[in-house]
């Protein structure tokens, strides 16, 4: 055997068939076998943070709303409640629960989907347009609450802006015993089928201990065991009345293994856990107004005179994710705007799921941390001046933070 | 499993599509004639599905109502109102709306409606239709 480096380096991305979204991951392999993987964001900035500190919050809120064509309730909700906080305003009770049923109902339609497209990853096409069918159901409910389809418009600062009647509740009862019905299948087929199992079993495992160690959100942890979920650790909204618990496969009779089935089986049991919580909601939904100030004239001139900082954390269908903002007395537009999207943590768990496995495995693991790029995408440096673009390395910006750190004690800053 | 599939099938035969139906069966070998096909009524198309109750469509603007305060400018995320100052009324680009509906809420006059029109693209941004109080 030579001492020869026999390892070769694969690019893929930022455009790839096997990954759905826009971002890179350089993989150097041997063989067949992945020995490293590093992955590369930054390729879909879209300066929305940008955008938002050139307006006022209630014009930032259909903003946010784009951030993310899956999460749209996610992110509305994280701007409000961090705008809510700075200002000191509070929804009403109400609010809570409205807000809670559609946070759940955005839960059971992106793990739907995203049980779609992990099913295409590894071949299963005809699952792919089963779940997607299925998940209109989920969808139309959502239309039907909120007036359109995607983009709800569903939020405003101090409650919502639309209110979930009696007259609702059959549809809503009748598309949650769909989903009920309809688990036993998705089980069947995700958990149950032999050949599915084969592609997902002891693949991309992530220890409990890299989950911790790499800050991981959401369902990618909760399968390796870890008991991380905002919805528990802080309620927000109406989940301190409700009645939850972590999700994770020991529950469920299962080993923490924290591999591509693990996840999957996360998934589909927070399904379960999701029209839980509704027909929680729904059975102790409180009376009241659904916004604690009607008039947005008022509104604005509060949020103008305002003068604080605020944070929203929520546990969005891929983790925990989160908004902070800054209103300045006297100005009407946001001072500041910071968003942390749950995939930029998932991102770096990455690194110890690719590990070892084969080429073939990296569509289903680059899928089952279920990556949305468009919200993650946050960072890039343009020099003003000279108009060039560049990223910083981690290294890079620890030489920078120990500077800092330097500087301060010396001082100087 | 072959009777278990053939009984899928024939259930899905005869139970309610999910999704919407294409507006035709086929796609037509030319879109222009096909149009203009519908126009004089030759050829039928499935019509859109239902509307969710408050749909958010094209708004209407009620000229005459308008007290010229601006406050719609106020909420409006996408700029698709511009206020026109010599008339002290509003200008509204359909092209450029998010359909939130936030103007509507916060007009004292309730100048603004969602109506359920939707389908509203169109070939020029700026022709009149595209453009309320132009
Ligand atoms: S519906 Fe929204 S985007 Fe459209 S004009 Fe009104 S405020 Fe602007
Ligand atoms: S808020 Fe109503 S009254 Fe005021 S300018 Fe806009 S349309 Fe006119």
């Amino acid at each position: 055997m030579s001492d020869k480096d026999t390892t070769y380096q694969v690019p893929i991305g930022p455009i790839h068939p096997a990954l759905k979204e826009p971002f890179m991951i350089n993989f150097r392999l041997d063989g067949e076998t992945i020995v490293d993987a590093e992955a590369h964001p930054g390729m879909n900035h879209r300066g929305i943070e940008f955008m938002g500190m050139h307006r006022n919050p209630l014009k930032v809120i259909p903003l946010s709303e784009r951030i993310c064509g899956i999460c749209s309730i996610v992110h509305q909700h994280m701007f409000t409640t961090a705008v809510e906080h700075a200002a000191g305003i509070e929804p009403t009770n109400r609010a809570r629960y409205i807000r809670t049923i559609m946070a759940e109902l955005e839960r059971i339609h992106s793990h739907v989907l995203w049980a779609g497209v992990a099913a295409h990853e590894i071949g299963f096409d005809t699952h792919l347009h089963f779940t997607w069918k299925v998940r209109e159901k989920v969808m139309d409910l959502l239309e039907y609450i909120a007036g359109n389809r995607v983009n709800y418009s569903m939020w405003t600062i101090g409650g919502v802006r639309r209110d979930i009647t009696e007259k609702m509740y059959p549809k809503v009862n009748e598309t949650l015993d769909y989903y009920e019905s309809l688990y036993k299948k998705l089980e069947e087929i995700f958990l149950g089928d032999p050949s599915i199992r084969l592609r997902t079993k002891d693949i991309g495992i992530l220890t409990e201990e890299e989950a911790l160690r790499l800050c991981g959100v959401g369902p990618t942890v909760r399968a390796s065991g870890v008991k991380k979920d905002v919805r528990i650790d802080q309620p927000y909204a109406a989940y301190g009345d409700l009645d939850l618990d972590y999700v994770i496969p020991s529950r469920y009779g299962y080993e923490n293994t924290g591999d591509v089935f693990s996840k999957t089986l996360v998934r589909l049991k927070e399904l379960v856990q999701s029209i839980d919580l509704i027909r929680q909601c729904v059975d102790q939904m409180p009376e009241g107004d659904i916004d604690s100030e009607p008039k947005k004239a008022v509104l604005l001139n509060k949020l103008k005179k305002a003068d604080g900082e605020g944070i929203g954390r929520i546990e969005a269908p891929r983790g925990e994710a989160f908004h902070y903002a800054r209103l300045k007395e006297g100005q009407e537009e946001l001072d500041c705007w910071k968003i942390r999207a749950s995939t930029y943590n998932n991102l770096t768990t990455y690194a110890p799921m690719f590990m070892g496995e084969q080429i073939a495995d990296i569509p289903i693991i680059a899928a089952c941390i279920d990556p949305c790029i468009g919200c993650m995408d946050r960072a890039e440096i343009v020099e003003i001046n000279s108009g060039e673009r560049y990223s910083y390395t981690h290294e890079e910006l620890h030489v920078l933070s120990v500077e800092k750190t330097k500087k301060i004690l010396e001082g100087s800053l | 499993m072959p009777t278990s599939t053939i009984y899928t099938l024939i259930k899905q035969l005869l139970t309610k599509k999910a999704t919407n139906p294409f507006p035709v069966k086929y796609t037509p070998n030319n879109m222009h004639a096909a149009a203009s096909l519908i126009e004089s009524g030759d050829l039928t198309i499935n019509p859109p599905v239902e509307l969710p109750p408050d749909f958010r469509g094209k708004l209407s603007y009620d000229v005459d109502a308008c007290i010229g305060c601006q406050l719609c400018l106020k909420v409006c995320p996408a700029e698709a109102l511009v206020f026109k100052s010599e008339e002290r009324k509003v200008k509204h680009y359909v092209s450029r709306c998010t359909f939130c509906a936030q103007c509507a809420n916060i007009c004292p006059k309730d100048c603004f409606e969602m109506t359920e029109e939707f389908l509203i693209a169109g070939l020029d941004k700026y022709s009149d239709d595209m453009i309320l109080n132009p």
